[in-house]
């Protein structure tokens, strides 16, 4: 610490953004649609997590005696199966509870490893300038030149298709966004007078970054990675509508949609479903996400 | 300004070599083309033959020269789907994806930029929080279950539009529908943000106080300065209109690149999947070049 002390400020500072962690709660409560975004984050979780208990079939179950049932609420429906089944019979509410799992475990995992690669890629491209910042930003133009799902797409070719595959091919895709951010973030950083100030007293480069810059990129990167889950949830299911992603028989909520697409005409309910749950999720996610940017921001102290 | 754009023309060539060194590797890692060539009985000598005449024993490095060498002579191989020259394939399906993407892009615009300046000064009450709602309710919704609802709804309930193919003007409908509601969401919240932090401005204010006229102050002060932020955000959607115009066209059957390079990946047509990233990834890059040039033209601040 008391190599802030010159600069009572940027001390000051960070004293704020430690506190406003424990004043979360209370703000989460001050606003309505963070609050709907918590809830529904929450209750995915929840989902997720007790699925095996709430579910009231087994997903995998093909019952060829109720093949293609409508909801409950339509004729030839029936309590048993809540929002229908699928046209091998499968009960559609039970394979949503299952499916959540597939997309939070990627939209998750991606995220953590293309925040990882990212924040590596964007600190030394920050950091140290030079050749190095060329290389890595001319490699993020590349990224940002080939549409996300096409280089998703691509790379799915030559994997086998799967969870671990998805986290890692979303995660490959995306990184460059982290990297851009964490660099121009880091750029700001680097000349503030506490860096400076370590620099000057022979702190070595891996621990100024580690200890001085890093913490102060943890905000913006947060509010980041919670809007990113949102968007690997829906490349997640795009790729596997496409058949590159999850394969049937697992679960998942692109599956059913793809499965669900060709029915339409006559069952429009088995496209339907797996959508509003993929809305809902995403949705809540990015509430969550919005709010916490609105909050996290220091541009808006008056919100605090 | 003539200087900026060749500099900037210039950087796009490490890029784009970037990206054919990405394609290539995962393209050269997809498997033996012998396999996809040859028909299943050859034997192991014929396969050898037909590596040896196809240049694949050479070593790696041999082999990407050789690729770009014909790749900048417009040679991206030939597509074994169709038995022509790849990027003839390709550039044919151009001017159906550009018209989709085109027109999309434009409806977008045009609904979100008055909705955005709508939402920004009717800050907070219910028309804003209904205009910001639905923006955050259509970028939760993945764009190809938008496409399926809209199929359902118009071509299987109602029956008013036909939902597959290209031809007339009612064919543009649902596509260019399902592509507008994705993109015109995320841009509306970006157009009510740029509005907001120009409408706090000290000049707005002197406006104000000169009884200058309230639309005049929105249109001639306000927008024309939010436009810089606008046509950032608009450019940026490029690629993720691209992308999602990839699924898009999947779902509608519509003949453009997004169709060709779903169905190339799943036949393993990697000729014309490495055509089709390139050519994208081409188009892509001139958008956000051109986007720069518009900026010159809206904010007479900007000079490269």
């Amino acid at each position: 610490m008391e190599k802030k002390n010159g600069k009572p400020s940027e001390a000051g500072k960070v004293a704020r953004e430690r506190s406003i962690v424990f004043d979360l709660p209370r703000l989460l409560l001050k606003s309505p649609s963070g609050m709907v975004g918590f809830l529904i984050l929450l209750t995915v979780i929840f989902v997720s997590i007790f699925a095996e208990v709430l579910m009231p079939c087994t997903p995998e179950e093909i019952d060829l005696f109720n093949m293609a049932q409508p909801p409950v609420w339509e004729e030839g429906g029936s309590m048993e199966h809540i929002l229908g089944t699928d046209i091998l019979g499968r009960d559609i509410f039970s394979r949503i509870l299952i499916g959540s799992r597939v997309s939070l475990l990627v939209g998750v995992f991606s995220v953590m490893v293309a925040g990882f690669i990212g924040t590596v890629m964007g600190v030394l491209s920050g950091y140290f300038g030079g050749w190095i910042d060329s290389v890595i930003m001319r490699i993020t133009d590349a990224f940002h030149a080939i549409p996300l799902t096409l280089l998703a797409m691509v790379i799915l070719t030559i994997m086998r298709p799967g969870v671990l595959t998805l986290v890692f091919v979303i995660g490959v895709t995306t990184w460059p966004f982290y990297a851009r951010m964490v660099r121009s973030e880091v750029l700001g950083l680097k000349n503030k007078e506490y860096v400076k100030a370590a620099r000057t007293i022979g702190t070595s480069g891996p621990k100024i970054m580690l200890k001085h810059i890093l913490p102060n990129v943890l905000p913006t990167f947060i509010v980041t990675s919670t809007l990113s889950v949102a968007s690997s949830i829906l490349i997640e299911a795009s790729l596997s509508f496409l058949g590159l992603g999850i394969q049937p028989p697992r679960v998942s909520w692109g599956v059913m949609l793809s499965d669900g697409r060709n029915y339409l005409a006559t069952n429009w309910w088995m496209a339907t479903f797996p959508g509003i749950a993929i809305s809902v999720t995403v949705l809540g996610i990015m509430l969550l996400g919005n709010w916490l940017r609105d909050v996290l921001d220091p541009k808006n102290q008056g919100l605090r | 300004m003539l200087k900026y754009m060749l500099r900037r023309i210039l950087q796009m060539i490490p890029v784009l070599l970037i990206i054919t060194v990405i394609t290539f590797l995962f393209v050269n890692a997809s498997g033996d083309p012998t396999s996809l060539l040859l028909p299943p009985e050859a034997t192991a000598e014929d396969r050898e033959i037909m590596r040896e005449a196809l240049g694949l024993n050479e070593p790696l490095h041999v082999q990407y020269g050789i690729f770009i060498t014909n790749v900048l002579h417009g040679d991206f191989g030939r597509s074994f789907r169709y038995g022509v020259p790849a990027l003839g394939v390709v550039l044919e399906k151009i001017p159906a994806s550009i018209q989709l993407a085109g027109v999309s892009l434009l409806c977008s615009v045009l609904l979100a930029i008055p909705l955005g300046i709508l939402s920004a000064h009717t800050k907070d009450s219910p028309l804003d929080l209904i205009v910001s709602g639905f923006s955050s309710l259509g970028r939760s919704m993945p764009s190809f279950w938008v496409g399926i609802m809209l199929i359902l709804l118009f071509g299987v309930t109602w029956r008013v539009l036909p939902v597959s193919g290209r031809g007339t003007w009612q064919h543009l409908v649902l596509p260019c529908a399902t592509l507008t509601i994705n993109t015109a969401t995320q841009i509306v919240p970006l157009v009510r943000s740029g509005m907001l932090e120009i409408m706090q401005q000290d000049y707005i204010r002197t406006a104000r106080s000169k009884g200058i006229s309230n639309a005049k102050v929105t249109f001639k002060h306000t927008f024309k300065n939010a436009l810089v932020p606008v046509v950032t955000i608009t450019a940026l959607q490029i690629p993720n209109l691209v992308g999602g115009a990839l699924i898009t066209e999947t779902v509608f059957a519509w003949p453009g690149l997004g169709q060709l390079v779903v169905q190339s990946i799943g036949a393993h047509d990697m000729s014309v999947v490495q055509a089709c990233v390139v050519i994208i990834s081409l188009i892509t890059m001139a958008s956000n070049l051109l986007a720069d040039l518009v900026y010159c033209l809206i904010d007479p601040r900007i000079r490269y």
